[in-house]
């Protein structure tokens, strides 16, 4: 994978993880305003990143294939488990 | 119902294998304390929860839960991948790679294959979160027991993050834990039990958006 996508998914991974963990936060808190604030800052982030790597590195969800190329992307590796990034 | 996210929650890049750690760290995925067993345990469990916060925390950690399985697995991979038979033979991994090749299976480190026994679904919010708090614990020591033999940084890094998020799953459950209770009775928390005895009449104590004025104030 080039470097750009690698860094895009670099943001991806944090900004996602960063919503993976105020997540479970805000199930055990859920009237905590900085949390809140948090939690938008961070899926926010997490879709610029997303909409960036889709289109220029190929889908990670698939409601993000680019069709119009006339190809299913969604089968062209490297796949989460062999690495890579 | 869940729809798949093609990367890793945190990624794994191993480029040394070592078939021996493989067979160590298989216990993350199907062992007693593994990460399948913990997933099935909260995506289970979360029927027989009353109370909004306990169905959040049982979903949400179960659903990453998922994603840690699907680390360990790529661990595991990335270890045994391009070994010789011989290599393999030699390792202690042989009895794996007899019955499985390279294949990801789940089984403990000693080869005891998962099995649903172990976890539990009591249908009994506060001794399912109190299992829950266990094997947040048990899956930790486990992942010190992995750490002490690990030498290889691309293999302690993803190690290490799935060790820290055991601690702050068992810290979301003690909060669960105690967000059931204030729903019970404080003199005799174990009096009835809210998923049979009682079924919830309310969420009173679950705090919704017209609460957090009060909550929050």
């Amino acid at each position: 994978m080039n470097e750009n996508c690698c860094q895009l998914l670099n943001i991806i991974d944090q900004t996602s993880f960063a919503m993976d963990d105020v997540l479970l936060f805000l199930d055990t808190h859920p009237c905590d305003q900085q949390a809140l604030s948090y939690y938008q800052a961070m899926a926010r982030a997490r879709r610029e990143a997303m909409d960036a790597y889709q289109s220029s590195c190929g889908p990670l969800m698939v409601d993000g294939v680019n069709s119009a190329s006339g190809y299913w992307s969604w089968i062209q590796g490297p796949w989460p488990w062999e690495g890579g990034c | 119902m869940w729809r798949y996210e093609k990367r890793l929650q945190h990624p794994v890049n191993i480029t040394t294998p070592n078939p021996q750690l493989a067979q160590f760290i298989a216990s993350q995925y199907g062992g007693p304390d593994g990460e399948i067993a913990a997933s099935m345990r909260y995506l289970s469990q979360r029927y027989a929860m009353p109370y909004d916060i306990g169905k959040a925390v049982l979903t949400d950690v179960g659903t990453e839960e998922l994603a840690h399985m699907e680390m360990i697995a790529a661990i595991i991979h990335q270890l045994t991948k391009g070994l010789t038979a011989e290599q393999i033979a030699a390792s202690g991994l042989g009895p794996y790679y007899i019955d499985h090749t390279n294949g990801i299976w789940p089984q403990a480190a000693g080869g005891v294959p998962m099995n649903a026994c172990e976890f539990q679904s009591k249908g009994d919010p506060i001794t399912d979160l109190f299992e829950d708090l266990a094997a947040e614990q048990k899956a930790r020591t486990t992942y010190d027991n992995i750490l002490r033999v690990v030498t290889d940084p691309e293999v302690c890094d993803p190690i290490r993050f799935l060790r820290e998020r055991e601690i702050v799953h068992f810290q979301r459950f003690g909060e669960a834990l105690r967000a059931v209770q204030d729903h019970l009775d404080s003199r005799n928390f174990y009096a009835l039990n809210p998923a049979f005895d009682n079924p919830a009449k309310t969420n009173a104590v679950t705090a919704n958006a017209s609460e957090c004025s009060v909550c929050g104030g």
